[in-house]
């Protein structure tokens, strides 16, 4: 169980989140923001703050955005492009600052202004 | 800087303070109780311990180079705000809403009525904690549509097996092993759309062993207007209770929407709330229709609402129950700014989110800190505190003292079987702490 951020966020990236979140686990992509799924603690603080009512806990998910559950624990389990090692659990977010890659699949979605 | 109260709001104006680089600072944390943590060790539910993780960040920030804690040091008690500004170049009071909203009702002083905040020290073993809770009605009524009020339901309904593992004193397991509390109703005062629960928490009382939960039917009804998403997904968990209980249940946790409690009956002890209808009137206010009902209840826990304690010599709003500020800044009743003066978390916005609001709160506090002393030459100059704590022969609990403390915790848990059984005794914690007797 775990909370995480769906594509509502994406080119959106409001930052609300990552100001109230305890333990720093919101890490910031090229255009999505992801939620570290071993350093959230559930706290639920997110939830409530963002704008776009992006960020789901992983039982609520609608069906059409199951995928992002595993593509949010991808963003730390998976080597992302230009980078030679999965980000795994640093501890902290800001420490890390942006990360500026994304999961394959939030990097294909297309952008705002396209569609 | 002094940071007065080392709870999550405090700590985390202790770490912005620390991040910061335009002023460089160094941060005491004056904590009335010799432990640090505040509500993570005596508010968040013993059966949290995901939620209780976030002891490790604080952790590290009272571990931090340029942040010294210092416990049993009490505002109004050892210092007093003459001494914290002749002494610090800024304060910051981050002391929390500790003080319960009764329900304003007849009756209510009556024995077996309590706020659910005493029932939470009670079973989160703080040293301040009244007598123990005799568990012996079968009726307990939560009035309160918060967390708070969802926490108290849990652990009174939950099988004591069940907590053997959390950090809860023995006598307090003990007392839970043999509470013949069997029905628990939890009555919010308006509807299911209007109800604080965090949704996750809601949903976790469908796991409990041997509990049902249950809403009468024709209660989940929202009193009109737009919901949003929280507000649904609770809504349809209360709807999904509608209805009786499956039968084989140990113990029940009835939610009662539309009700608000007149009067509380029972000499010498509570036996009964008496409740009345309530709906929206066009305004969208509520209102009593007039109708009345009678819920048994041998225990009534309140958990409507809490305010800030007037700190000696500071500005204090009493309608709100916080200090008089403006974005944190410490103001006076003309609304001019006390300078030097800061305050953070509870105190400052009262009694509204969850543990990681305060770190954005603390954050809009510490800006203006900064804006307001960077460059400014007028700060105290004063000497630390250490030399006026000694001449009054004060000792405060250190971080080797709260690590003392910590260590024989984990050691008393790894006895048990259980990662911490925490110490509640006063004088205890103070010996392990360091302080002479």
């Amino acid at each position: 169980m775990t909370f995480l951020i769906g594509p509502e966020c994406v080119d959106v990236m409001d930052r609300s989140c990552v100001r109230v979140c305890p333990v720093d686990c919101i890490y910031e992509g090229a255009r999505k923001l992801y939620i570290n799924p071993e350093e959230c603690i559930d706290c639920a603080a997110c939830e409530a703050e963002c704008p776009v009512q992006a960020i789901y806990f992983d039982e609520d998910v609608p069906e059409e955005l199951s995928w992002a559950v595993a593509d949010n624990a991808a963003f730390f389990t998976e080597v992302l492009p230009g980078r030679a090692a999965p980000l795994g659990s640093p501890g902290g977010a800001r420490e890390v600052g942006p990360v500026g890659a994304d999961t394959p699949r939030v990097a294909g979605l297309p952008r705002a202004a396209d569609g | 800087m002094a940071v007065v109260g080392a709870g999550p709001a405090g700590l985390f104006t202790a770490d912005e303070l620390v991040r910061q680089d335009r002023l460089p600072v160094t941060v005491d944390l004056l904590e009335r109780l010799p432990v640090p943590f505040g509500l993570v060790r005596y508010g968040v539910a013993p059966d949290h311990p995901k939620i209780k993780a976030v002891t490790r960040s604080l952790q590290k920030i009272v571990e931090h180079p340029r942040v010294r804690f210092l416990g049993g040091v009490g505002f109004g008690a050892e210092l007093d705000r003459e001494d914290l500004l002749r002494h610090y170049d800024a304060v910051v009071y981050a002391a929390g809403a500790p003080a319960d909203r009764g329900l304003g009702i007849p009756g209510e002083s009556s024995p077996g009525c309590h706020p659910a905040t005493a029932f939470v020290s009670w079973y989160s073993g703080h040293p301040d904690a009244g007598p123990p809770f005799a568990l012996d009605a079968r009726h307990a009524v939560v009035v309160g549509a918060g967390n708070v009020a969802l926490d108290v339901a849990r652990v009174l309904a939950k099988p004591a097996r069940a907590l053997e593992r959390t950090d809860m004193p023995q006598p307090v397991l003990d007392a839970l092993a043999v509470s013949k509390v069997t029905d628990i109703t939890v009555l919010v005062r308006r509807g299911p759309e209007h109800t604080r629960f965090t949704t996750k928490e809601l949903r976790e009382l469908d796991e409990l062993d041997g509990v049902a939960i249950r809403v009468p039917p024709g209660e989940a009804e929202p009193g009109g207007g737009p919901l949003d998403r929280t507000a649904e997904n609770n809504l349809a968990l209360f709807r999904s209770w509608t209805g009786e209980p499956a039968a084989g249940t140990e113990r029940t946790i009835t939610f009662r929407f539309w009700r608000r409690p007149v009067e509380v009956r029972g000499t010498p002890s509570v036996r009964e709330l008496i409740v009345e209808r309530t709906r929206l009137d066009a305004s969208g206010a509520l209102t009593g229709t007039g109708e009345r009902e009678v819920l048994p209840a041998g225990l009534v826990l309140r958990s409507v609402g809490y305010r800030g304690l007037p700190l000696p010599g500071v500005p204090f709003d009493h309608e709100r129950g916080v200090i008089r500020n403006a974005g944190g800044r410490v103001v006076d009743e003309a609304g001019e700014p006390c300078p030097r003066e800061y305050v953070a978390g509870w105190l400052k916005r009262g009694p509204s989110g969850v543990i990681g609001t305060n770190r954005m709160d603390a954050a809009e506090t510490v800006a203006l800190m900064v804006e307001d002393l960077i460059g400014d030459r007028n700060g105290s100059g004063g000497p630390p505190i250490d030399a006026l704590l000694r001449e009054r022969g004060i000792s405060p609990v250190t971080l080797d003292g709260w690590r003392r403390i910590d260590a024989a915790e984990i050691e008393l848990g790894r006895r048990a079987g259980r990662e911490r059984t925490k110490i509640t005794d006063w004088a205890e914690l103070r010996r392990l702490g360091g302080v002479p007797g």
